[in-house]
């Protein structure tokens, strides 16, 4: 039961929750779409990966509970989601490294397949419930049951925020790292140095979309836990969006999937202690703020910095 | 990477394809334009009242606009869908997830055409104005039962609305909110701020206050029908404020429940019977039992009784006296002290001694919205024009 009304502290409270809650799926898409865009490949099918991947976890948590228990079939999903979204993957790097295919074409196609059959295979598993992932309690110390309550962590969340680091320094460090930066930057000189664009290409894209689908993961096993056709309501295009805000930085994107998943919680954090006025507007803030920081950061003199060279050119 | 070798195709290869297609094409064409006059559209001379005549099964067509297991709205249509498969001579097909776009159309048609369905039961708002309508004036011998209120006098003869009006069941529901809460404090998770969200509000609130008239209610509007994220948000926010019930209107409440379960808090359900989804926590929930409306339809058709010729009203309307909702299964919340208080003020619904809308009711501005000594039953247009939220609930409307 609810101790008592936090009042004015519950908005920061509520958002801070929110983030804490909200953003895996944002940073597991953003990690991967910026692995792939790396690489010079958009994948914008992430939402389709996502739907998919959200699906395949929970049916796969729900079907295999009496078999391995309730307490380790959730991770047998979270593991079958990233499996599926290597096959999307596989197919998106496959289709849209035929000559002179459009990626982003291919992309919107790969959206609509991969939601079509994240649909098609979910019909059964709308109505069951399925076991959920734990939940590190990290809130024990405060005796009031809302932080309790807002420190439920995942550990999905937990596995995002190292995932973030190192993938900073796997490009920046690694020998690998370098292979993909060369790849997306200049084809013809990571051609001359001996390394397969295709690939390189082809590994990026599926460990791409192997991140996104757990990032469905995290919205069907973790929050808000369940398999519904909206559930996404297009949380994965957002997180392809947010690549670009975080200027294909790794750790900015791990700021940014926050700040989009707290974005989430305005909203209605600020309805429940009465504000009203203008609610529209709190739910629109993060698209709002986005614009105007791509605004401020954009100039006319010279193209976006950290922008992969070879992003969005045709073979 | 050699980009020279495009698709080669042969000259021959295309003509041979252009001319394969053209005679698919033909015959396909052929094929339907000989079945669908015997099967579909019965000639003007017979008579196409969909009696089950010589064994041959009334087909019904069900459509949803979503899954129909989803613990809302569409799976109470579904229930009520599956109350009426097994009767003999009647014959049931069903569509999910069908969009409030040309799309219908093209369901209702091929339920006609090919199911030959006659009649078609679409069951969603959106569906009537201008697909029913449209699709209505091209069979006129095919009857459409919409889930609405929106049938008036004017239209075809061959469409007809049936509802149910949930105050009744909403006004329950909050008088056993209000005893089993004890915070003082009730949260509402709203989709959109619309009549038929408001008017569950206010009736809500109205059965919560004729307990305990200190009751404060929040609401929060998350925007739209789902948005599963949002609402866990919005009960999440709400519990963070104290509140110890949630109830909740939106299209599937899965989620609300859920979270709200994993709160420790209780829960007020809606559209259909979520006790399953929380076993602690779940208090009851306004159902909708349109098994009952279904079958009476289906009485009504099997004794040649039709839209067209006036057997079959146009407009079906109800609430808790003629069994068009119930409430769902009481939660182990619900206490015997309160079990009872509800048969008794149930019973006196139904006699109709009590009225859920019965002024003085003010909104939460103070204006007095229902001056004192009206009563409105809830079949009242004037319930229709509700834009306000009652008395002790905070939110906006706009």
């Amino acid at each position: 039961m609810a101790a008592e009304a936090l009042g004015w502290w519950g908005v920061p409270l509520g958002i801070m929750a929110g983030t804490l809650r909200g953003s895996a799926p944002f940073l597991f898409v953003s990690l991967g779409e910026c692995l792939t865009e790396k690489s010079g490949k958009i994948n914008l099918g992430l939402e389709g990966t996502l739907l998919t991947g959200a699906m395949s976890a929970y049916a796969v948590s729900y079907q295999l509970k009496d078999v391995v228990g309730p307490g380790l079939s959730p991770w047998i999903g979270v593991l079958v989601a990233g499996i599926a979204g290597m096959a999307l993957g596989f197919i998106h790097a496959w289709l849209s490294q035929q000559p002179k295919v459009n990626d982003i074409a291919v992309g919107i196609a790969m959206i609509i397949f991969g939601s079509g059959i994240a649909f098609f295979f979910g019909k059964p598993f709308i109505k069951p419930q399925a076991p959920q992932l734990l939940t590190f309690d990290l809130g024990n110390w405060s005796s009031l049951p809302q932080v309790q309550s807002a420190l439920k962590i995942s550990p999905l969340f937990l596995l995002g925020l190292i995932i973030a680091p190192a993938m900073a320094w796997f490009f920046k460090s690694t020998r690998w790292g370098l292979f993909i930066r060369a790849v997306g930057d200049s084809p013809d000189a990571a051609l001359a140095m001996g390394v397969s664009i295709k690939k390189v290409r082809m590994l990026c894209i599926i460990a791409g979309s192997f991140l996104a689908g757990i990032g469905g993961a995290c919205l069907s096993l973790y929050y808000p836990g369940l398999w519904s056709e909206t559930i996404s309501s297009g949380q994965g295009l957002m997180a392809v969006a947010l690549v670009i805000f975080a200027r294909w930085n790794p750790i900015q994107c791990l700021w940014a999937s926050l700040f989009f998943g707290g974005a989430q919680a305005i909203g209605p954090a600020l309805q429940s202690v009465g504000i009203d006025q203008g609610r529209y507007l709190f739910n629109a803030a993060p698209y709002v703020l986005t614009l105007l920081i791509m605004i401020i950061t954009c100039s006319p003199k010279k193209t976006l910095s950290g922008a992969p060279g070879a992003l969005g050119t045709i073979n | 990477m050699s980009t020279k070798r495009s698709l080669y195709l042969p000259r021959r290869q295309v003509i041979r394809g252009i001319l394969a297609t053209a005679a698919f094409g033909a015959t396909s064409k052929l094929w339907t334009g000989c079945s669908s006059t015997p099967e579909g559209a019965s000639g003007p001379g017979g008579d196409a009242s969909p009696t089950a005549e010589g064994g041959k099964p009334i087909v019904i067509g069900f459509i949803y606009n979503a899954p129909k297991d989803d613990y809302g709205w569409n799976q109470a249509q579904a229930t009520g869908a599956a109350a009426i498969a097994s009767i003999a001579g009647i014959k049931i097909v069903e569509q999910e997830s069908v969009p409030e776009t040309k799309e219908v159309q093209e369901v209702m048609r091929n339920m006609i055409e090919q199911d030959s369905a006659t009649v078609i039961i679409p069951t969603s708002f959106g569906y009537f104005d201008p697909h029913v309508l449209q699709v209505a004036k091209d069979y006129p011998e095919v009857q459409f039962f919409h889930s609405g209120t929106l049938w008036k006098e004017g239209l075809p003869k061959n469409v007809g609305s049936y509802f149910a009006l949930v105050d009744e069941g909403q006004y329950l529901a909050g008088r056993i909110a209000a005893q089993a809460s004890k915070s003082g404090k009730i949260g509402f998770v709203g989709a959109k701020p619309i009549n038929p969200v408001l008017r569950n509000i206010n009736s809500f609130m109205l059965g919560v206050r004729s307990v305990k008239p200190n009751v404060k209610m929040q609401v929060i509007f998350t925007g739209d029908w789902s948005l599963p994220v949002k609402e866990a948000e919005a009960t999440n926010s709400l519990v963070d404020q104290g509140a110890d019930v949630i109830a909740v209107h939106v299209d599937s409440p899965k989620v609300v429940i859920e979270t709200a379960e994993k709160r420790g808090v209780l829960s007020s359900g809606f559209h259909s019977d979520q006790s399953a989804l929380a076993p602690k926590g779940y208090l009851t929930g306004t159902m909708y039992n349109w098994g009952t409306i279904h079958k009476k339809y289906v009485e009504l058709l099997k004794s040649g009784k039709t839209l067209m010729n006036g057997g079959i009203p146009h407009q079906v309307i109800g609430g808790i006296a003629e069994d068009y909702i119930s409430l769902a299964t009481f939660g182990p919340a619900v206490t015997d002290a309160i079990k009872k208080d509800v048969e008794a003020t149930k019973a006196k619904i139904v006699d109709g001694s009590t009225v859920v809308y019965t002024g003085p009711i003010k909104d939460n501005g103070g204006a007095v919205k229902i001056p004192g000594g009206k009563k409105y039953p809830v079949t009242a247009q004037e319930l229709t024009q509700i834009d306000w939220l009652a008395e002790g609930v905070s939110g906006k409307t706009s």
